[in-house]
């Protein structure tokens, strides 16, 4: 007992670590709740694309900054409002596909990022960072924001809960009850944008899309009511984030990585051992038969 | 008791019809949809929409339901343009669904709600009952707290319409809603519209079969991206009529009281 408290405890007395705890919480909700409507409505690619769109955006407020990071936050919101306002726009008034016009935005605004980046000598280091996160350098001003943005998220989907749902159920629904669901749409991308700049430094742009979608999936897999799927999600996610962030530390492996690892094994048990919908249930299911 | 004066529905422009369409056209990329469609109907009315795929059916239901912008022409309910209104619900095709979404019959139906709810509130009391008065109107209120994937065919049909009754809609358009349902599924929804009819709802149903637009409903609409022909079934479904609106797709054949029309027109695919 006392060996798995120390276990628990002896990260704890690192100030990095407590910050990177408290980042990785937030965010694993924060995500997860606005990954839950991107689940539902079939935008995970569209996520993974305002991800990786908003590097670009990143870049040049660093390069602009001269490395201060206080700014990339602008920057990378930015980036990501203009991507999916464009997305928005390509998808709807030319004949090129919605999934095609992502593809080409997300490559090629992730390249411009890329491109912009490499023009600085510590190259390699800073785009690792970008690309993968480094939770352990959060400060206590990124949480700060992290906090407010991401609770000024959370909020704003508990307002408008009753419309996101029917928005995500029966867009036509929405449009007959005269709700403004263009409006709504771009709401919903733009609070999608902010989980995923506040996520920035945690897991990075490259492993974003994870953060935003599998803890939404596993709690799609373990009830049938959308607040509890909301819940667990939430739930799901922050726990990730802790584990991984302790596996990482004991380990010392990437901590964005060991973090998405720890959700892909949620999702793998819940797609296994799911009450009902579980492969090993329907198994046994087609056995009892 | 209070079913009968919650469900009543409410006044509009005095002694505009439901449903007034005027030289309604849709193209989409220069091909056209719908092309001079001019009808009225008035409330209480059930009304049979007939063609094949791409006639446009879907495509009418929409510009009707406000949900599509018309390239001309226009449609006025009850004497307004549909966009402010909220008592118009549309239906959608089964497979357009997505059953596997997290929500129970009962919060499904409360969906057609929102809408009164208002933003920023949560539905009261009230509107729980009233979303349990619709269940029971169709006969699903022992199925509310089902996920809705659970449903059968004709179940989710049902709830489809609880959902438009919760709406207080007295235009209702509903697509296809009687295909790939067995008989007594499809009574089911008959007896459905029968209470529909008691309570003043005019309904429009774009259906394949012919026979059963030909029996069950007041009047039939026969489509083919314009108006081939709108009345009672006998001056409709003439000859000339099913031949310009099918072409090759339906066979006539003579039999001893009139034509006996053999349809090769499949529900898939339909896009417009």
């Amino acid at each position: 007992m006392s060996a798995v408290w120390l276990l628990l405890t002896e990260p704890l007395q690192y100030a990095f670590m407590q910050r990177g705890l408290v980042a990785v919480v937030l965010v694993g909700v924060v995500c997860a709740v606005v990954g839950s409507f991107v689940v539902l409505r079939g935008m995970a690619f569209l996520g993974d694309a305002l991800a990786h769109a908003i590097l670009p955006g990143v870049a040049i407020g660093y390069l602009v900054n001269g490395g201060e990071r206080g700014a990339l936050f602008w920057w990378g919101l930015g980036a990501a409002v203009v991507t999916a306002l464009g997305i928005g726009a390509i998808g709807k008034r030319t004949e090129v596909k919605a999934d095609t016009a992502i593809g080409i935005i997300f490559a090629g605004m992730f390249a411009l990022g890329i491109a912009l980046i490499s023009s600085v000598r510590s190259y390699a280091v800073d785009l690792s960072h970008f690309l993968f996160g480094d939770v352990l350098g959060v400060s206590v001003h990124d949480l700060w924001l992290t906090g407010m943005v991401g609770g000024s998220v959370l909020l704003v989907i508990l307002a408008l809960y009753k419309e996101f749902t029917v928005l995500s159920f029966d867009p036509v629904l929405a449009v007959t009850l005269r709700l403004p669901s263009t409006l709504l749409h771009y709401l919903l991308l733009v609070l999608v944008a902010l989980a995923i700049v506040v996520s920035l430094q945690t897991v990075g742009v490259a492993l974003m899309v994870a953060m935003l979608v599998t803890p939404a999936a596993t709690a799609f897999l373990l009830t049938r009511r959308l607040s509890r799927m909301i819940a667990l999600a939430a739930l799901i996610g922050a726990l990730s984030g802790v584990i991984g962030l302790y596996f990482s530390y004991y380990v010392s492996v990437a901590s964005g990585a060991a973090i998405v690892l720890v959700c892909t094994l949620f999702f793998v048990l819940a797609l296994l051992f799911a009450p009902q919908r579980g492969l090993v249930w329907r198994k046994k299911a087609v056995r009892a038969a | 008791m209070w079913k009968s004066w919650l469900l009543r529905p409410e006044v509009h422009e005095a002694g505009a019809p439901i449903l007034e369409v005027s030289h309604l056209a849709v193209r989409y990329n220069g091909r056209a949809a719908l092309e001079d469609v001019s009808f009225r109907l008035d409330a209480g009315e059930r009304l049979a929409v007939v063609g094949p795929n791409g006639a446009g059916k879907s495509t009418l239901f929409k510009v009707i339901a406000g949900v599509l912008a018309p390239t001309a022409g226009e449609v006025q309910i009850a004497g307004r343009c549909p966009g402010g209104h909220i008592c118009i619900a549309y239906v959608p095709q089964r497979t357009q669904v997505d059953w596997s979404f997290p929500v129970t019959v009962a919060a499904a139906v409360m969906m057609g709600r929102y809408g009164r709810v208002g933003l920023l509130r949560r539905p009261t009391r009230q509107d729980w009952d009233y979303v349990r008065a619709c269940l029971e109107v169709v006969g699903m209120a022992p199925l509310a707290g089902r996920q809705i994937g659970e449903l059968s065919g004709g179940q989710q049909q049902r709830m489809f319409i609880a959902r438009a009754l919760a709406q207080e809609a007295e235009l209702m358009l509903m697509d296809e809603p009687l295909t790939g349902l067995d008989v007594p599924a499809q009574e089911d929804i008959f007896r459905v519209l029968e209470t529909l009819r008691a309570r003043g709802v005019t309904v429009m149903v774009a259906t394949h079969d012919l026979q059963l637009a030909a029996e069950r409903f007041d009047r039939v609409m026969l489509l083919r991206q314009r108006l081939v022909g709108l009345g009672l079934p006998d001056e409709v479904f003439t000859r000339e009529n099913l031949q310009q609106a099918y072409g090759g797709q339906l066979h006539l054949i003579q039999a001893e009281n009139g034509w006996l029309a053999l349809g090769d027109t499949c529900c898939t695919g339909e896009s417009a």
